[in-house]
This record gives structure tokens, sequence and C-alpha cells, in this order.
């Protein structure tokens, strides 16, 4: 029997009034990779923060269960440490905070109570991470995206995803807006997060970082309703034809 | 004129107040008159010089009026005649840590102090009520001639430097506040560097209110001859009492050819002081001065750190930050006057108002007519916590002369939603993500002191955000 990570249960999601996320239901198993595509506006973005616990969000209807329980009263910290993670497609800065203490910190709230970190851990642990991003050792001097490029700042992303190892990782168009160099190494990123222990959610626009990690399952997202599931062709057939023989499909029903 | 022993210290009689070099214990009466100042001055044994100049101050206050920006309703609601304007709480002064009484020690024990002493502290003043009881300067710097003492032990052992210098950049009728206490000081630092003496130690003073309804009025006069460079800390904190209670200093920096002096204040009164202070250096030809000034706690602060800069290349900095939540007002900020040509000045400052409280900064650059050359930044960042809580900028700009490029630049913003969520999802909770948050935004000050003092702000924020969520 898999052992399912992360359960989406007839989910509505509503900002305001308007209803962004029209019944979800998905299913992640351990050790694999999802795709979620889609077009813009469909909803990609909503449910990558609705899973991190973005207050602004209100799930009105379903269910998301993650690892056997209910997470909707779990404030986003909490979600982080059950093993959440998800990497912003708009990351925020926070000037005056070093890399390398903003990840000493998030690394410490996982320690409380234990054995304490060690500086020599610690280091081990980041520059592990960083030069396998190709990272600059002195980006980890930098302050959290702080005048950061768009590349830089998903590499960041991707530097945290592999410090902190989380069970389950949802990179939000990690792959958007980047050159063909840096997407590679974004996608050796997402290789070295990928193990039998972990599950990964990719959601994307395009298909082309698909060429670099072959996902187990490719869902498609249009206007809050996941209207088609697949195997990795699926993608391929997208790229080919794009979303609109899909949206026109779903008018004429 | 003088008034006789037994009047000054009626009830403590039996503490030996006739012992001419002995220390009292001396309680006075609440308010302000010619009688307590004489008793001030009868009491510490000053010079007739000293004496004059307290009563000519006295008179100086009474005719003042408030300051005319701050007319708001705290401010007035200080009751002048409802203050000690003088007390001691120990009988000793000692210049070992075993001499301190028991009580105080265990006081500055929490505050860390003596660790700070082995560690890398040259001096240590601290101030508990109006007295100082703990003093001590290590034989290095007494070697290289750096006087660091008291103010009162200043005056008595180096009255000449003391007159030559006293009350020169702020005179009494500086301001209502400045007359106080030029009226009624106790306490306080008094340093003088020798010519080209290069002080490698941060010197350093704690304050300490402790008594109701006492104020505290500290004096400090920092000389730094030509060509030496000196460090000087005052961290204050203050128990927990329930009335107001005025705090009001005076401080003095005087950096002639070529000196530097930095100063570094964190003020963390209880939030029911009020912290009326007027900073002022003169910076001559070449010298250099820094003030380094955060303020977390008091109900109200006003305090505008000035550099007047009377020598051709002399250089002022003010980096300030400040803080304030529920029921708090720090209206702080700097003042630059240019009054000699090619000299330069960075104004920082930095605040944070959470959970309605209100910060201001006011702000002067001036520059006077023939002084050419003159640079000034003057940049003004304000953090909002919540929507309740308000910052306000009131910069103002006087330049009569050409040839000067004079900058300044604001901003306000708010902790995001956004933010604040980024940080949460990484496993940090409210209170520590907002707590990293304002660190962050404090940091270009943070990094500026020393460890010790770094990481007791860094706590003292993160005291703060707890207090304040949920």
């Amino acid at each position: 029997m898999p052992d399912i990570i992360l359960q989406i249960k007839d989910l509505h999601v509503k900002v305001g009034d308007n209803e962004i996320i029209r019944g979800i239901d998905l299913e992640i198993e351990r050790g694999t990779v999802h795709a979620l595509m889609g077009p813009n506006g469909s909803g990609k973005s909503t449910l990558s923060l609705v899973l991190m616990g973005h207050p602004k969000y209100a799930v009105t209807r379903g269910d998301i269960i993650y690892q056997g329980r209910s997470i909707l009263e779990m404030a986003p910290n909490e979600r982080s440490l059950a093993g959440i993670f998800l990497a912003f497609q708009y990351p925020s800065a926070v000037p005056g905070v070093s890399v390398a203490n903003f990840m000493r910190n998030t690394l410490m709230a996982r320690h409380k109570g234990d054995a304490p970190l060690t500086p020599a851990k610690f280091k081990g642990l980041l520059d592990n991470a960083a030069s396998k991003l190709q990272i600059d050792p002195k980006v980890l001097g930098r302050y959290v995206n702080d005048g950061f490029s768009g590349g830089e700042k998903k590499r960041l992303e991707m530097l945290q995803m592999l410090v902190l190892q989380p069970t389950l990782a949802v990179l939000d168009e990690t792959d958007s807006g980047l050159d063909i160099d840096a997407l590679r190494i974004i996608a050796q990123g997402i290789e070295a997060q990928r193990s039998p222990e972990h599950a990964i959610l990719l959601i994307t626009h395009y298909q082309r970082i698909l060429n670099y990690v072959k996902p187990d399952k490719v869902h498609v997202l249009v206007k809050g309703r996941i209207v088609k599931e697949g195997g990795p062709e699926l993608a391929h057939e997208l790229e080919r034809t794009g979303y609109d023989p899909i949206i026109k499909e779903l008018a004429t029903v | 004129m003088a008034i006789k022993e037994t009047q000054l210290v009626d009830q403590d009689y039996r503490y030996g107040f006739h012992d001419q070099t002995a220390s009292y214990s001396f309680k006075s009466r609440k308010g302000i008159d010619h009688e307590i100042v004489e008793q001030i001055s009868q009491m510490k044994q000053e010079p007739q010089w000293m004496r004059d100049f307290r009563h000519k101050s006295l008179d100086i206050f009474f005719a003042k009026a408030m300051p005319a920006w701050a007319k708001n309703e705290v401010l007035e609601a200080i009751n002048f005649d409802d203050i000690y304007y003088y007390m001691r709480a120990s009988d000793r002064e000692g210049k070992t840590w075993e001499e301190v009484p028991e009580d105080i020690k265990r006081t500055f024990d929490r505050l860390g102090i003596p660790e700070a002493d082995r560690k890398f502290l040259g001096g240590v003043t601290a101030q508990y009520d109006s007295e100082v009881v703990y003093h001590s300067i290590r034989k290095d710097l007494e070697a290289q001639g750096v006087l660091f003492s008291d103010m009162d032990t200043g005056l008595r052992e180096h009255e000449d430097i003391v007159r030559e210098h006293f009350a020169t950049v702020i005179p009494p009728a500086d301001n209502k506040f400045s007359a106080l206490n030029s009226a009624v000081w106790s306490g306080g630092s008094f340093i003088w560097v020798p010519p080209g003496v290069h002080v490698a130690i941060p010197l350093q003073a704690y304050f300490r209110i402790n008594a109701e309804n006492m104020g505290q009025f500290e004096r400090t006069l920092i000389i730094a001859e030509p060509g030496s460079f000196v460090h000087y800390i005052e961290g204050c904190t203050a128990p927990t009492y329930s009335s107001n209670s005025l705090h009001s200093a005076v401080v003095e920096l005087i950096a002639k050819e070529g000196a530097h002096i930095r100063y570094t204040t964190i003020q963390n009164w209880y939030k029911n002081v009020y912290n009326l202070v007027t900073k002022r250096a003169l910076a001559h030809k070449n010298a250099h001065v820094e003030w380094v000034d955060g303020n977390i706690g008091s109900k109200l602060t006003m305090k505008y750190p000035s550099v007047y800069l009377v020598g051709e290349g002399a250089r002022g900095e003010v980096l300030s930050i400040a803080y304030a939540s529920e029921g708090q007002h720090q209206d702080a900020g700097a003042k630059m006057v240019h009054a000699a040509p090619n000299t330069t000045s960075i104004i920082t400052s930095k605040s944070v108002s959470k959970g309605g409280g209100r910060t201001s900064y006011r702000g002067l650059v001036k520059v006077y007519e023939g002084c050419e050359g003159v640079k000034s930044n003057v940049r003004c960042d304000a953090l909002l916590m919540d929507p309740e809580s308000r910052s306000d900028t009131y910069p103002t700009m006087e330049v009569d002369a050409k040839d000067v490029r004079v900058e300044h630049e604001a901003t306000v913003s708010k902790v995001g939603e956004e933010q604040l969520f980024y940080v949460m999802s990484r496993g940090l909770t409210e209170v520590e993500a907002t707590t990293m948050i304002v660190n962050g935004f404090f940091e270009p000050f943070v990094k500026e002191l020393p460890m010790e003092y770094a990481v007791e702000l860094n706590r003292l924020i993160a005291l703060e955000m707890e207090g304040s969520v949920g």
C-alpha cells in the first residue's frame, strides 16, 4: 500500500468573496514527484499558499490531510516543523538578516529541546547545500533576498529546501524567469531533494523544467479544478498544444 | 547663606552626617527651590562658583517655558513639585567590587557588570539612585593619564579642567531641562583624555533609577584633547514602579583638534520615565564625533544628540534607533550645525512603532553662511508594526552657504503580512518571526555595538515582541 503524504479532499478556497479553488482532490505518495500545471489564474499559486497556511485564504469546504491528519488548523510555522516546505514564487526580503543567520534560526526552531545544533554541523549543512546549487559563499552573508535578482531568489529557495530537508516540498513556479543555466542548477537542486523519503509537488506553467525533472504524475489545473491527469507524457502534450484545447473542451461540457 | 547641617540631614542624623568627609544618608524632600539647591551644593561641599551656577540655573529654570515644539499633554503632566531632586541609596562608594553593598550587587549581577568589567571594560561607573557606588579604573588607563570618574569627584579633584569646560557646550539657558539639570545635577561621568591618547577599551557606565518619584540629573562631560580617542558607553535600565519619574541629563562632549569621540547609549528606562536629555558635542578642526543612540524604554523621550561642527574638516555622525510600544512616545532626532567649511555630517535614524506607540524624528541640519564644501546626509526609516502606531518626521534644513550638498531621505514601511508569512513558513513562530524582522531592521545600529550590548539589545527586542503579540 502506498504511503500517502498528502491528501487533498474536495478543497474549496476563497479570497474575500472570490472562490479560487473549486473542488480539488489530489493524493501524493512518499517518494514521488507530482507536477501541477495550468494556465495563469488557474489557482496554482493559491493552492501552494493554502498548503502552507497563508492567512489571506479561507478554506470553505474540504480538507487537507498531511501524514494522516488535517492541517487546516495549523499555523504556517507548525506546518513547516511538521515537514512541509514552500518555495515561494515571490519570496520576501528580510533586510538586516543574513542568509546564514536566517538559516540558523530556521534550524534552531527544529532543534528546540534536543541536542543543540553545533556551529560545525550547521556550517557543514549550509556549505554542502550551497555548493550543490553553485551559490557563492559570499551570498550567505548577504541579507535574505534583499537586492537579490530573480534567479538568486529562486536559488535561495532551493538552498533552504536542501538545508531543511522537508518531507513535502511544494515548489511554486521555481522555474519561471530563469535562463537555461540557472534552470539546470534549480533542477539539480530538485533532484538532490528527491528521495524515497520525500515527496515533491512541482507547480509550473511550462513544461521546460520537466525535461530535467521527470515527474511521476502530471495534473492540470484549470479554473480551480483539476481537469486532467496523466503521466509525464501529458506534459509533453501540453507543450505542443498549449492549454487551449483543454479549456475549450471544458467549455463545451 | 550656609544652611546648618542638622537641617540638611535631619532624619538621618544618627548616620554620622557630622563627619565632613564621610558619606551621608540623605533624602531630600519633594519639590524644587533655592533651599534644595543650596542643600545639594552644601552636601557636596562644592566651590562657590558651582553653587552660584546652580542658583542662577534654577532661576533660569523657573523663568523658562516648556519647549515650544513639545506642547503635548504627556510633558504637561510632569509635576515638578512631586519629584525628589536629590537622593542617594548608598552610604558608600567603592572602587573594588567587595565594597559595593549587597542589594546593589544583586541588581548589577543581573545586568552582568562584573563579567563585563573583567572582560574588556576599562572602568565602571555605576550610578545607583543619584550617587556613584562603584567605580574602577584599570591601571593602564591611569598610566595613560586618562581621567575617568563620576562628575562630583571630577569637580573635587580636577576643578580647573571642569571649570574651564563645564556648561560651555550646553549653557543652562539652552532649554528648561538643561536649566533644571544645571541647578540640581548629581553624578554622571567625567572623562578627560590627554592629547594623543587612544583609549582602546570602551569606558562604560550603567545608570539605574531605583526609587519612586526620583529624578536623576546626571551630568556628563567628556573632553578629548587633540588627537585623542575615546569610546564611552552608557546603558540604562530601570526596575518597575508605579508613578512617573523624571530623568533629565546633560551630556557635553568636546572633541578638540583631530580628536575622536564615540558615545554609545542604550536607554531602556521603565515605561513611566520621562527621559528629557540634552546631548551636544563640539567638534573642532578635523575632529570626529559619533553619537550611537538607542531608545527602547521610557514613557516619553525627547533627545536630539547634536554636533556643532566648529572647526574645518570636522565630522559628525548620529546613528539612532527608537522603539515605541503602547503608551510610549520616542521623540528623538539629531542636530548638525555646520559652522565651518568642509565639514560633514551623517544622520541615520531608524524607528519602530508597535501597539499604538509613537515615534518622531526631529532633525536639524544648519549650514552657516560662508561654510562652503559642507556635506550632509540624513536618512530616516520608520517601521510600523500595526495601524494603531504612528511615526512622524520633522526635518529642518537651514542652508545659508553655497557649494553645499545636503541630502535627506525618509521611508515609512510596514511589517507586511507577506514578509511575516514568509518567515513563519520556515518554522518560526509569529513572535520569533516579528523579532527577527525588527532585529534585522535595527541591524545597522546593532552592528555598531560591542557584542554584549548587541546581544542585550536583541534580547530586549525579543522580550518586547513577546510582550505585545497575542
